[in-house]
């Protein structure tokens, strides 16, 4: 890698650090109710939905009213999805007359969608309706990413406050988190990428005469459909949101969404941005920002690494392309690495960089193919996912899935200095572990499980694009993705039947569902808990070694989970090409 | 006879006989009814049962599941594992029923005289013991075992103790006061008591005691049940994984053409060794061993909860007397009066001393000579004449050829002096009055109307008390000082003794009061106590030791009792509790990362026929894939037996912050845990390829 390489990654990272901070305690003061600037600019549409909700403000939900209220308002989401998808044939906002969506797909994106996964398996210009684009799927870009940013606010909740039995009030958490960091954070990146050449219209399509006929037998210049729409404010929120669906198939490949390098940076940002300032978050809500910091720092540990990693794989190019006299090198003329599958404007170290901080944050929208990496610039991304999406991960989800294996990490820990084990001065018991435990293993199970039925059934194997261990890698990334509500694809697997559709659903679903439900036991039974003092005999959870111990748990338990998994896929694929 | 051994290092880790009762006792476990608290190892023991099942089928039919040979090799070392953990059980238990059954040879069968009415004197029928109950009254003479655990309410009596304590000398028993509790299976030696029954027959000290050091009555501790879910959720994760390689498995040999079908042998090898065995083998031995560690230090404790709980405890409140202190106040300096020779007041204070037998007076006599090298005189050769402490005059002294030499507070000296016409020099009063602002106790020295000085009287703190208050404060446990003097004495010795805190002019309401606010804030409290007084404040404590030589009201206020009523033991509880949770939590980090070695072992050797390329993962270069799967389960198995010592002893405990004690740990159980195996797989495989074995 060259110079400029290694001090861009520096740079996006310390840029990314700089912006985290501020947004994160200004999220604290939203949780807590606080008032902030923006309540006195948006106070009236707040009090307003509220009205419309029947919601008071003051009414602190128990735990299990808590968790009622996300699965209502999800299952409802995704039932009010599907219709919208089934029907848009008939309804207006239509200009390309685009038939309903097939069953399968119209389930597989309602959940996709309202799991904050945006797993797609279709072509998003050629299938969805402007009507769908604008009032389905960017309305869930926003409620899905706001559930999960509730869910964590009541998480915290549940370390910060002692001996009560609520845990906040979820329709006010979804509320704030729309109107108060999602919105004014969508609409100012929006109007940033707009101006940068984003398209932002309500009109159908363009046409463009082209210099060259499409193909040898047509003689004269040809014309060129493309498709436009409200690309700029889906981008904005299916970056900040960690959805990562994209208005157009090639998602942020695609110059439309992602035109100049201003936008490439801003949208990098805009993916690791709110999973890392929910850390922030944590530290001021719990009253010592240093647990934080730690948490950041576990994140970093993990994801500055393997980009690096990721980075060096790709720019040093493809063996069997070296074999052959290829230039691959950087140079005055070319950015060099493995190009197959990126994008010329874009470039190897940019696509690595871009590619785990979208498989870290369970963002998954792309800049690059991700099937084309080299078989260890492939192998990151992928694992990054297998983690459980913690590092980083989605937008709260991230956090407090993190969160679980910090109990995990803290219980082993507290045991080995001989105390019973605790976090932020709340003892953890069996009750504790139990739930941490559940929402560590469920989405573990999903994949593991998925993965096996596709490798069993035909209807999994006949969707394969490529043979032997590679065609394993697309089935593991897919269930990978679904299971932990990344939504990135792989591609070369073909997920638009009904197996895929089912299953991926089902993987996502409970990947969703079954670490939220216990993450709200979890937080109902921390917050009845009195909080034990801190002495020399606590086991500090804010310095290098904590972050180190929380770093190993997660890599521990990732590996050990799916070591086998990928040894026969990515690691077999590597070893063969190195081989060839 | 002594039950116990005192120094619980002289006994061997594994007695003779006691290795051979555990292992028998470890086929005996066997019993899946027995194995099912153990999710771990029951999991393992049915897939034991599946792989002997698939060696049947092998060999009947010559074309099973692998060849006969190796199915075999890999069953053998199954059953090894689970045997091996039933041992380590079997063995914590075994040096406890060695114990108990000592103990139940003092549980005799004693025929008791049950009063027809609770006074000396009554009739009296005789019934066998086992007929008591509570509340029935009994006449002990002596000779006569105490057929229950009681409360002296008349009489007074030495008792031998022995069989419960280990402590030969006899002790008295009396009604009211501190010292009315007795204990069933003790022996009256001299007197006679009038007990009230206290315990229904079953339910006695003894009786409890066996069962403790039985683990009869063992319940998983909360904190055994969080770490138990936690296995068991890391046993389904492994579990997933390697059920679910069998299709990848199906896959893989279709997609690429080559080799079988991983065999399910194999499959339940490596399930097996990626199982958290090590600590779920050992983690009923841990505990066990944990109780018997508090047994040897002679502390019954009526729960494992109890141990635990002490680990956690991060504040002590301690008795000054006999805990801090050594009891007794002693001289520590001669102050004289203006125009007196220091060793004239000396000569002065060790001619008043000579003959008293205090405490403080032997002390005088000792400065003394320390001093001024005073020898001691006989006083009757010199004409003596011994004036005794009164609590009228409150002066001790001696009269010798017209000289009237007394020793005592000042109030009473300054009274003494005037009666003889003299007066209290003024320096002499400010010396009293200045020691008694610093804690200590004032004795003014006169010798007739002439006051010679001031004997300054402190009570002493233990030697090294203040080293291991220091090595608790770096461990986050507070120290907190109980006495009943006042402030300024308290304050003084709390200083001297560096003590966190202290509270003077104790009062059992002040001490509950104490013990709740502590806890209000979120701290667990321990404390020792004696008094029926104490009881309410044992009660409340979270670790709450109560002193042998106690009431019968503390004993059951408190979860537990230190044979040797040594109030100091609280701190070794501590440590016993924290070395218990450090042992549990050492071993399930060294469980979990051994897997990594496992994985190199197995997954290459599990698919090199499918995919060649993967040889490249055999980083031990193992033999052949069978001896590297024999090789990764044998090493699973070895393991177990080689970590017994370990949980039964307990890790190595030194008293450091937890950020010290972690990173130690880590790198010992965390980082050795990855590395150890690696060599270790590998010297298996070789002992394996040299014997032809695989």
């Amino acid at each position: 890698m060259t110079a400029t390489s290694w001090i861009e990654i520096a740079a996006c990272f310390g840029l990314l650090t700089l912006l985290a901070v501020p947004l994160g305690e200004y999220m604290a003061r939203v949780y807590s109710g606080t008032s902030t600037a923006a309540d006195r600019l948006l106070g009236p549409a707040e009090r307003l939905v509220y009205r419309a909700l029947g919601v008071r403000r003051d009414d602190d939900m128990t735990w299990r009213r808590y968790a009622l209220a996300v699965l209502a308002f999800s299952l409802g989401g995704v039932l009010l999805l599907y219709a919208l998808l089934r029907a848009q044939g008939a309804l207006p906002g239509n200009p390309n007359g685009l038939a309903p969506v097939n069953p399968w797909i119209a389930f597989d994106t309602a959940v996709s969608f309202v799991t904050n996964t945006d797993w797609q398996s279709y072509s998003g210009e050629g299938t969805m309706s402007h009507l769908s684009q604008a009032v389905g799927l960017t309305v869930q870009n926003f409620l899905s990413a706001a559930a999960g940013m509730a869910v964590l606010a009541a998480l915290i909740r549940g370390f910060a406050r002692r001996q009560v039995e609520g845990v906040g009030n979820f329709w006010v958490d979804l509320t704030r988190s729309v109107l108060h960091v999602l919105l004014p954070l969508s609409v100012v990146l929006a109007v940033v990428l707009a101006s940068q050449g984003v398209v932002q219209t309500l009109a159908g399509s363009v046409t463009a005469h082209t210099l060259e006929p499409r193909r040898a037998a047509q003689a004269s210049a040809a014309e060129q459909v493309i498709d436009v729409g409200p690309v700029a404010s889906q981008v904005a929120i299916k970056q900040l949101g960690t959805n990562g669906g994209g208005y157009y198939n090639a998602n942020s490949a695609h110059p439309f969404e992602n035109p100049t390098p201003l936008t490439n940076l801003l949208e990098w940002l805009a993916i690791l941005l709110l999973p890392g300032a929910a850390c922030f978050t944590f530290g001021a809500m719990v009253g010592d920002r240093r647990q934080g910091w730690a948490l950041y720092a576990a994140m970093l540990v993990v994801l500055v690494p393997l980009t690096v990693g990721t980075a060096l794989a790709e720019q040093r190019g493809n063996p069997a392309l070296a074999a052959l006299g290829v230039d691959q090198a950087p140079s005055a003329l070319q950015g060099g690495g493995n190009m197959e599958g990126k994008e010329v404007r874009i470039g190897a170290v940019e696509s690595a960089l871009w590619a785990t901080a979208t498989t870290a944050a369970s963002n998954g929208s792309v800049n690059a193919m991700h099937d084309s990496f080299t078989p260890l610039g492939g192998l990151a991304p992928m694992w990054l996912i297998q983690l459980g999406e913690v590092v980083f991960g989605g937008v709260g989800s991230g956090l407090y899935t993190l969160l679980l294996h910090a109990l995990v990490a803290v219980f082993i820990a507290g045991l080995m200095v001989g105390r019973t084990p605790e976090y932020l001065g709340k003892k953890i018991g069996a009750y504790e572990m139990k739930m941490a435990s559940l929402g560590i293993l469920l989405p573990s199970a999903a994949v593991l499980v998925g993965t096996a039925a596709a490798c069993l059934l035909p209807a999994g194997r006949a969707a394969l694009g490529n043979p032997g261990a590679h065609g394993f890698s697309e089935i593991l990334y897919a269930f990978s993705s679904a299971g932990n509500n990344n939504g990135s694809a792989f591609a070369g697997l073909d997920a638009s039947g009904p197996f895929y559709a089912v299953g991926l659903g089902l993987a996502m679903f409970v990947g969703r569902f079954g670490v939220i439900v216990p993450v709200l036991a979890a937080a109902g039974a921390l917050a009845r808990k009195k909080a034990v003092p801190v002495s020399a005999g606590t086991l500090p959870t804010d310095g290098p070694l904590f972050v180190a111990l929380l770093v190993g748990t997660v890599v521990l338990v990732g590996a050990l989970t799916f070591v086998p998994a990928l040894s026969l896929g990515p690691v077999v694929e590597h070893l063969q090409l190195l081989a060839r | 006879m002594d039950p116990r051994h005192a120094d619980p290092s002289r006994r061997p880790l594994l007695d003779g006989p006691i290795v051979r009762r555990a292992a028998l006792d470890a086929v005996r476990k066997l019993d899946p009814r027995h194995m099912v608290r153990n999710p771990v190892m029951f999991v393992v023991e049915v897939v034991t049962v599946f792989t002997s099942l698939l060696w049947l089928q092998a060999a009947l039919t010559g074309h099973g599941d692998a060849s006969p040979g190796f199915v075999l090799a890999v069953s053998a070392w199954l059953w090894f594992t689970v045997l091996f953990a039933n041992f380590a059980e079997a063995m914590a238990e075994g040096r406890g029923k060695a114990q108990a059954d000592a103990l139940r040879r003092a549980r005799q069968v004693v025929l008791a005289k049950r009063l027809a009415a609770p006074r000396h004197g009554a009739a009296h029928e005789e019934v066998a013991a086992a007929a008591l109950r509570k509340g029935d009254v009994v006449l002990v003479t002596a000779g006569d075992y105490l057929p229950g655990d009681g409360e002296v309410i008349e009489g007074v009596a030495s008792v031998d103790e022995s069989a419960i304590t280990g402590e030969s000398a006899p002790v008295i028993r009396e009604s009211g006061g501190d010292r009315s509790a007795v204990t069933g299976g003790t022996r009256v030696l001299s007197d006679w008591l009038v007990v009230r029954i206290s315990a229904d027959p079953g339910e006695t000290f003894l009786d409890r005691m066996i069962a403790m050091v039985e683990g009869a009555r063992r319940q998983k501790t909360p904190n055994e049940i969080a770490l138990d879910i936690l296995l068991a959720g890391l046993s389904i994760v492994f579990l997933l994984a390697t059920v679910t390689l069998l299709p990848f498995s199906a896959y893989a040999v279709a997609a690429s053409g080559n080799g079988h079908l991983v065999s399910m042998t194999v499959l339940i090898a490596l399930l097996v060794c990626l199982l958290p065995t090590t600590i779920g083998g050992l983690l009923s031995a841990i505990g066990i061993a944990g109780m018997d560690r508090l047994v040897q230090a002679n502390v019954i404790a009526t729960s494992g909860r109890a141990v635990e709980a002490a680990g956690d405890v991060d504040v002590l409140l301690l008795d000054k007397t006999g805990t801090i202190t050594l009891g007794n106040r002693q001289a520590v300096a001669f102050l004289a009066a203006a125009g007196v020779e220091t060793a004239a007041l000396a000569d002065a204070a060790q001619l008043a001393s000579l003959a008293d037998e205090t405490p403080e007076g032997r002390s005088i006599v000792v400065l003394a000579k320390e001093r001024y090298a005073l020898r001691g005189r006989d006083l009757e050769r010199l004409g003596a004449q011994f004036v005794p402490f009164t609590a009228q005059t409150r002066m001790s002294g001696v009269d010798l050829d017209g000289q009237r030499i007394r020793k005592g507070a000042l109030d009473a000296v300054a009274r003494f002096v005037a009666e003889q016409g003299g007066g209290l020099p003024a320096d002499v009063r400010a010396a009293a009055e200045e020691i008694a602002t610093r804690g200590a106790t004032p004795l003014v020295v006169a010798d007739g109307p002439r006051a010679l000085g001031v004997v300054e009287l402190r009570d002493v703190v233990k030697g090294g008390i203040r080293e291991k208050f220091a090595a608790l404060r770096r461990m986050g446990i507070r120290t907190v000082m109980i006495t009943g003097d006042n402030p300024l004495t308290a304050a003084a010795i709390a200083a001297e003794a560096g003590v966190d805190d202290f509270l003077a002019e104790a009062t059992p309401e002040a001490k509950l009061a104490t013990i709740r606010s502590w806890q209000a804030q979120g701290h667990l409290v321990a404390m020792t106590g004696d008094g029926t007084n104490d009881a309410p404040a044992l009660a409340q404590a979270d670790v709450a030791v109560a002193m042998n030589t106690g009431t019968q009201a503390a004993k059951e206020a408190g979860n537990m009792v230190d044979l040797d009523s040594n109030p100091t033991k609280l701190i070794q509880i501590v440590e016993i509790g924290k070395q218990l949770l450090m042992t549990r939590g050492a071993l399930t980090t060294f469980s979990i990362a051994n897997d990594v070695a496992k994985y190199f072992a197995i997954i290459p050797a599990a698919f090199v026929g499918t995919y060649p390329v993967l040889r490249v993962l055999d980083v031990m270069h193992l033999h052949t894939p069978q001896s590297a799967i024999l090789s990764a389960v044998i090493f699973n198995a070895l393991i177990i037996i080689a970590l017994i010592p370990l949980a039964l002893r307990g890790v190595s405990y030194r008293p450091a912050p937890a950020r010290v004690t972690l990173r130690r740990h880590l790198l010992v159980y965390g980082v050795g845990g990855v590395l150890l195996p690696f060599p270790g797989i590998k010297a298996i495989d070789l002992a394996l390829t040299a014997l032809h074995l695989a």
